[in-house]
């Protein structure tokens, strides 16, 4: 049986599932009904200084799958809407009753250095194990000079993280905003700050859609709306990309990176820390199912990292990294064709019009005797794109088959075609 | 469908007590149903679905819009090949039609989409403003459609859209043919069949006359004199025999006459039930709706015997499953061979002689048996048969009207469509289409004339 263990910028866990800073994490109640059911570590959900922030109503929203379930999430809920004290209070009593599991701290404030030096000891003081920076925040909390106000300015994300490493001993997460135009900018300044590790994405500004009778988007405020922070199975693709670029970058390599967004299972897990994750940070999964999907979760990280041969997570970690690379290197020789099991098709047609009406009418509709039709792919036309495949609803009856495999690695920057193959 | 919800005046609390027992036999999907199911439609290029379906159905494009929230737009796709849609999405047999060719039978998941529901989701709770088509400019031609069940008012409503006036002429006292006298009751419940025929005359343009019997209230020749054209949806009226002796005996009867009887009762005691046995003779969805519904009325044992085997049965397998869903006994490989009665002349059974194939011919073998029975009916088919006293007959062959392509007949300006041709296997389905055919035939031959 794999070992699940962690260790995070100093941080020690018995797995690498942690609950994202959110709603899950707001109070000692939820805190230990989640380590009850397993979850290796908490961010807790962002302190902020007094008054604590007011909440309004209603706060969430949806975008749902063909079968109704969830895919993205979105909400428009502040940081903690309880007091200081009260929460300070708890962070110490839950870290004393499980010190076997992770507890980070978010934190929000102002951003002035008697703000952050003031909140960072009172952390301390709890026995916590870590700070996690919430620059990301993307509403409400902007519009006050916090969150992604500061997420997205390089020359704060540096100037507060010095602050709370010069004012405190506790390893210092960076939570990044993905409502940039390159992450890279604001996870560099992060590590320049002297960050420990940066968490990434936090939410994406969204609006999730638009009631048609009403005619405002939701969640719905007394018939008003705003934007919220997108979430859910629907934003891996960004957070994966995000991860990657961090982790590829040459001034990032090797800052811990704790993966977010979207992670609903034991594969997204491993996808994330395949690109480098140390940790995963999930929230709108245990929101939509309960902290019970950790079981699921563990399990199957555990399974597949048997039936691979990976002991432990680092085994793993980082190994789709060097296979993510620029555009620029990709092998121009590389040559894939579509082809089409006769046996599994049942004859739909997605694939014939797909690449008739939108791609390259490399597939050829042939009607038999018996009135059935068979499709062909026109090895000739065929530029492998993977549309066929993708529309095909058949599992693997649509192979992309690989040609000219004698042919030798050839990038764009030693391509011939390449107009600009010398300066590039 | 755009109708008024409302019960139909004379519509009594005992019709709705007897509808209450022969509840649908196929509930209605709710709106979260429809929408999983709906999405489980691949949207197929040239779906072989439209190609299965008589009446050419845009079957993807219906069921794209119910996922998309558009039940509106879904039921005008359906209705506009077929008017008729609400009423087929209940009786056609979808197992052997579009959900037989459904591409996701194929894979390892062999579950096609549920189009037949899916089309009663769209047609049940589609909410037109109006009628959903506007008719063309007036043609200035009239049309005699003789017969108002589905091909008859596939007709009537085609040519009203196209802009003619049309006036139907129908033999019974209600108009909708088969679906208001001959299926099952718990397929089509709730008085389904009145409310499709308002809606398909909210259209306008269609006159509808009820009580009107060819060769005794009109006659082909006179409706030719006066209209511009004649459409004959006249059905099939005669039922096949058994040849037997004591056949006239009381107790032994037509499964579409009791079905009809059953359908426009308004009340079960109305009924002649028989209490504990009955024996159902023939194989097709008749004897299966006639043994059903005796099971449903409280008759103790219902044995349906057919004198081939089960495979050779016209009714579906599926259909056939309904019969043992509902405990009926199915004998196979038997003929009736004697109807025996008991000394006071009531019925006492039926001898059945058993039945193989020698070289694909059906052969008596030296084994019977006898089925204690109070009652047997009928159900061995139904014949074509031409009221007597008509002059002006088209050509039949093979028992029933010849068409010509597009619905011609023998006759000029006549034209013949549902199951009296002999075309197709007698679905309301394809006696819809036939009626759309003959409309546009008709039309197109009015127009060119003019």
């Amino acid at each position: 049986m794999a070992d699940l263990s962690i260790e995070f910028a100093g941080i020690k866990s018995p797995n690498p599932f942690w609950l994202a800073s959110a709603p899950p994490t707001d109070k000692a109640y939820n805190v230990e009904r989640a380590f009850e059911a397993g979850w290796g570590g908490v961010v807790w959900k962002t302190l902020g200084e007094d008054p604590a922030a007011v909440n309004v109503s209603s706060r969430y929203s949806a975008i749902y799958d063909h079968n109704g379930e969830v895919s993205g999430f979105n909400n428009i809920e502040l940081i903690t809407d309880r007091s200081l004290e009260i929460n300070l209070k708890e962070i110490e009593a839950v870290k004393k009753a499980w010190p076997d599991r992770a507890l980070v701290v978010s934190l929000m404030v102002p951003c002035e250095e008697e703000s952050w030096k003031k909140i960072v000891k009172l952390v301390e003081q709890t026995g916590a194990d870590g700070l996690e920076l919430n620059f990301g925040c993307p509403h409400g909390m902007p519009e006050r000079g916090m969150g992604a106000a500061v997420g997205q300015v390089p020359e704060y994300v540096e100037m507060v993280t010095r602050w709370c490493k010069t004012y405190s001993k506790l390893p210092v997460i960076v939570k990044l905003t993905p409502n940039i135009t390159d992450i890279r900018f604001s996870a560099r300044a992060a590590k320049r700050g002297g960050a420990d590790a940066v968490s990434a994405i936090n939410t994406i500004n969204s609006i999730t859609g638009i009631d048609l009778d009403k005619m405002s988007a939701r969640p719905m405020v007394d018939g008003k709306s705003t934007h919220g922070g997108y979430c859910g199975p629907a934003v891996k693709p960004i957070a994966l990309n995000m991860v990657a670029e961090i982790a590829r970058d040459t001034e990032t390599m090797g800052l811990p990176i704790s993966g977010i967004g979207g992670i609903s299972n034991w594969r997204d897990a491993a996808e994330f820390i395949s690109l480098g994750s140390g940790s995963v940070q999930v929230c709108t999964a245990a929101m939509i199912y309960g902290f019970r999907i950790v079981t699921e979760m563990q399990q199957g990280l555990s399974n597949w990292m048997d039936s691979k041969g990976y002991k432990k997570i680092s085994d793993f970690q980082g190994l789709a990294v060097p296979n993510t690379t620029d555009w620029k290197y990709l092998n121009m020789n590389y040559k894939v064709v579509a082809d089409i099991d006769d046996d599994k098709c049942i004859g739909c047609g997605r694939c014939y019009i797909a690449c008739e009406d939108t791609s390259h009418q490399a597939i050829d509709r042939k009607v038999r005797e018996d009135g059935s039709v068979a499709f062909e792919v026109i090895e000739d036309k065929c530029v492998g794109c993977n549309l066929c495949q993708i529309t095909c609803p058949v599992d693997s009856c649509i192979k992309m088959e690989q040609k000219d495999a004698d042919k030798p690695y050839m990038n764009w920057t030693q391509d011939p075609r390449n107009p600009y193959k010398d300066a590039s | 469908m755009v109708m008024s919800m409302e019960q139909p005046q004379g519509y009594s609390q005992q019709q709705l007590a007897l509808d209450q027992m022969f509840k649908d036999i196929n509930p209605a999907l709710s709106a979260r149903q429809a929408g999983i199911e709906s999405s489980r439609c691949y949207y197929c290029y040239d779906a072989p679905c439209v190609t299965a379906c008589p009446s050419k159905i845009n079957i993807p494009s219906f069921i794209a819009s119910i996922h998309a929230d558009d039940l509106t737009g879904a039921a005008k796709t359906i209705y506009s090949e077929n008017i008729l849609g609400g009423s087929c999405a209940r009786v056609c047999p979808t197992e052997i039609l579009c959900e037989q060719a459904c591409v996701r039978n194929k894979e390892q998941e062999k579950a096609p989409v549920k189009i037949g529901l899916l089309q009663r989701h769209a047609t049940d709770n589609a909410k037109f403003v109006g009628h959903p088509f506007k008719r063309a400019d007036a043609t200035c031609k009239t049309i005699a459609v003789v017969g108002a069940g589905p091909a008859g008012l596939s007709c009537a409503h085609r040519l009203a859209l196209l802009g003619n006036e049309v006036e139907i002429f129908e033999a019974a006292e209600k108009p909708g043919g088969l679906n208001e006298y001959g299926i099952a009751k718990y397929k089509l419940t709730d008085n389904f069949a009145q409310k499709e025929v308002e809606f398909i005359l909210g259209i306008g343009g269609i006159t509808l006359h009820t009580n009107k019997a060819l060769g005794k209230d009109i006659s082909l020749s006179q409706l030719k004199e006066q209209f511009d054209a004649v459409f004959l949806a006249i059905g099939l009226q005669d039922v096949h025999s058994l040849m037997l002796v004591n056949e006239a005996h009381p107790q032994i009867l037509n499964a579409v006459d009791y079905i009809k009887e059953l359908r426009q009762a308004s009340d079960i005691s109305e009924l002649d039930v028989p209490k504990d046995s009955a024996v159902v003779i023939g194989a097709g969805n008749t004897a299966i709706d006639m043994a059903c519904q005796l099971k449903r009325l409280g008759t103790e044992e219902v044995t349906l015997v057919y004198r081939r085997g089960s495979e050779h049965m016209s009714a579906t397998e599926h259909e056939q499953q309904i019969a043992k869903d509902h405990e009926v006994r199915i004998k196979t490989w038997a003929r009736p061979e004697h109807i025996n009665l008991k000394d006071d002349g009531s019925l006492k059974s039926l001898t059945f002689r058993k039945t193989y194939t020698e070289d694909g011919q059906l052969k008596d073998s030296e084994d019977s048996f006898e089925i204690n029975c109070s009652a047997v009916f009928k159900a061995v088919g139904q014949k074509f048969a031409y009221p007597k006293a008509e002059q002006l007959i088209p050509t039949v062959s093979n028992g029933k009207i010849a068409t010509f392509g597009q619905q011609v007949t023998s006759i000029d300006g006549v034209y013949a469509g549902g199951d009296c041709t002999g075309e197709g296997q007698d679905l309301t389905v394809e006696a819809v289409q036939q009626g759309k055919l003959a409309a546009l035939a008709i039309h197109h031959q009015l127009n060119q004339e003019a």
